[in-house]
């Protein structure tokens, strides 16, 4: 349960006792009214504009799926996006114009949409220098792990710091892979015109874990390995603790 | 069998006889004497680690079968034979690239030095000994007889992955290249720090991993889901020899020796199932 650490102390003061018996936000925002209708703040514009009447995003406009991602994550990002961390032109105003109780109402009312599933497959057999072979082989003479081995078989996601990547667009991943990717500046000569380095637009990985990784991605291997993960389809089918996804 | 070799082995065979009563006298066992598997070379400089073949170069025959079959139970352990496996461990958790990986102990060194001795148990290994210890142990399950069919997709898969590396001779990059102890000795609260920094992100704070479904993609690093006692893993020297060169995963070689050897102590200071497995483990 949230509390708004940007209550007022007053409020706070007066409304304590009562908070911690009923464990709710000083003022409850609703989430699903954000995602529908914006936040108090005309500049925080209705999610789903842009994410989806059912959250699931929009692939077209590179617009990232949030329906049932962990809570904790939303969380974070919209709070790395508020504080530039994570830079989008589009995404940074709207994140400074929640507050922060909508901003935990936004992220909890996309958590409790549906989880991505992906229909358990046989054992994969991929092609080496393919996106499926990035996915769950790696290239570890890079020192690139595979990318299941955090964000889970089939990349439907592990905790609140490893998100889905199956469910996503092939455009939002590309994307965020390119953000993570400084590319290092390149002088004028046979290739053409020289080029200004471009600082990396999203620093927010823990523990750097995917700086590095998209860093050492050619651009191929950034298409084919984003066409994986949003290849593999949804499914309705539930995974519960008795079911094993091999890898 | 040849009469020559019925010959030799019956002139052999009292020789043999009392070499083992020698070495099972306490008094003539000279264990001193005994050589476990020599430390790995550094690699030269300039020289990359042996190349083990290409997955997509497994032939597509019986014997590719078996490969691949010895491929999918290094990476789905506890999946496809559960009967052995006692806890919420793969192999492929401590041979990082499906065992592959040089100081992940890689099948590749390790395949072409047995049989050896081990003083862990005192004898000659076979290979199969070997990995039946990483069922008892890291596993903390139940070995696999010497002619199951996982054992020999297992061994069959660490054959393949050695063709080309000579017989015997050691390689740059087997094992774990453990780091020397720190001069200062290692700091299990200093350990902790580093943990909660750079580990509990995957394993968690308390330890215990996390899990898809019932399939564990962070293994437990304690707890009952964890290596038992008798694990090289519960070897703070090999722990963190495995650390330094492969944790975070992807960031291997960042943390310093004696990041590795601290947090190695931090994690082998927790509770985890004793030796001998298996059913010995209480509930807590």
């Amino acid at each position: 349960m949230f509390i708004s650490p940007a209550r007022p102390l007053a409020l706070t003061l007066c409304l304590s006792a009562s908070l911690a018996a009923l464990s709710v936000p000083a003022r409850a925002a609703d989430g699903e009214a954000i995602i529908q209708k914006g936040g108090a703040n005309p500049a925080a514009m209705p999610c789903m504009s842009c994410h989806g009447a059912d959250g699931k995003g929009m692939a077209a406009g590179g617009f990232p799926r949030l329906a049932g991602l962990p809570e904790a994550y939303i969380a974070k990002q919209l709070a790395d996006f508020k504080a530039g961390r994570r830079e989008n032109p589009l995404m940074q105003p709207i994140a400074q114009a929640l507050d922060a109780a909508e901003a935990a109402a936004v992220a909890m009312a996309y958590a409790a949409l549906p989880k991505v599933q992906v229909k358990a497959g046989p054992l994969e057999r991929p092609k080496e220098g393919s996106g499926a072979w990035l996915a769950l082989r790696g290239a570890w003479d890079r020192n690139i792990p595979e990318c299941t081995l955090c964000h889970g078989p089939a990349g439907v996601g592990v905790g609140d710091a490893f998100p889905p990547l199956a469910g996503q667009s092939a455009e939002y991943i590309e994307a965020q892979l390119r953000a993570w990717r400084a590319s290092p500046a390149r002088l004028a000569g046979k290739k053409g015109k020289a080029v200004a380095a471009v600082p990396p637009t999203r620093r927010n990985d823990p523990n750097g874990l995917m700086q590095h990784i998209a860093a050492d991605l050619s651009e191929a291997e950034i298409k084919a390995v984003s066409a994986y993960f949003a290849g593999l389809g949804e499914t309705t089918e539930p995974l519960d603790a008795s079911q094993h996804r091999l890898r | 069998m040849t009469t020559t070799l019925r010959r030799l082995t019956a002139a052999l065979l009292p020789l043999l006889a009392a070499h083992a009563m020698a070495a099972d006298s306490p008094r003539n066992a000279r264990l001193d004497d005994q050589t476990q598997l020599p430390k790995a070379p550094a690699r030269p400089a300039g020289k990359a680690y042996f190349q083990p073949p290409a997955e997509a170069d497994i032939p597509n025959n019986a014997y590719g079968d078996l490969v691949r079959r010895g491929q999918d139970l290094f990476m789905n352990t506890r999946a496809l034979a559960p009967e052995y496996v006692g806890n919420e461990m793969n192999c492929v958790n401590c041979h990082i690239d499906r065992g592959r990986k040089a100081n992940s102990a890689p099948l590749w060194a390790a395949y072409t030095m047995y049989p050896a001795f081990r003083k862990k148990n005192n004898k000659v290994n076979t290979f199969v000994e070997r990995m039946q210890g990483c069922f008892q142990f890291s596993m903390n399950g139940k070995a696999p007889a010497a002619d199951s069919e996982v054992l020999a997709a297992l061994t069959a898969y660490a054959y393949w992955m050695s063709g080309g590396v000579p017989i015997g001779k050691v390689q740059p990059g087997r094992g774990f290249d453990e780091p020397p102890p720190p001069r200062g000795g290692y700091d299990i609260a200093r350990g902790q720090q580093v943990y909660e920094k750079q580990c509990a992100l995957c394993h968690g704070d308390d330890g215990a991993g996390r899990k898809v479904g019932a399939t564990s993609v962070f293994p437990p690093l304690w707890g009952k889901d964890s290596y038992n006692w008798g694990a090289g893993m519960h070897r703070i020297n090999t722990a963190a020899g495995f650390i330094q060169h492969n944790m975070p995963l992807g960031r291997g070689e960042t943390l310093s020796d004696q990041e590795a050897w601290d947090v190695a102590a931090y994690i082998n200071a927790h509770e985890r199932p004793q030796d001998p497995p298996p059913g010995q483990w209480r509930h807590r």
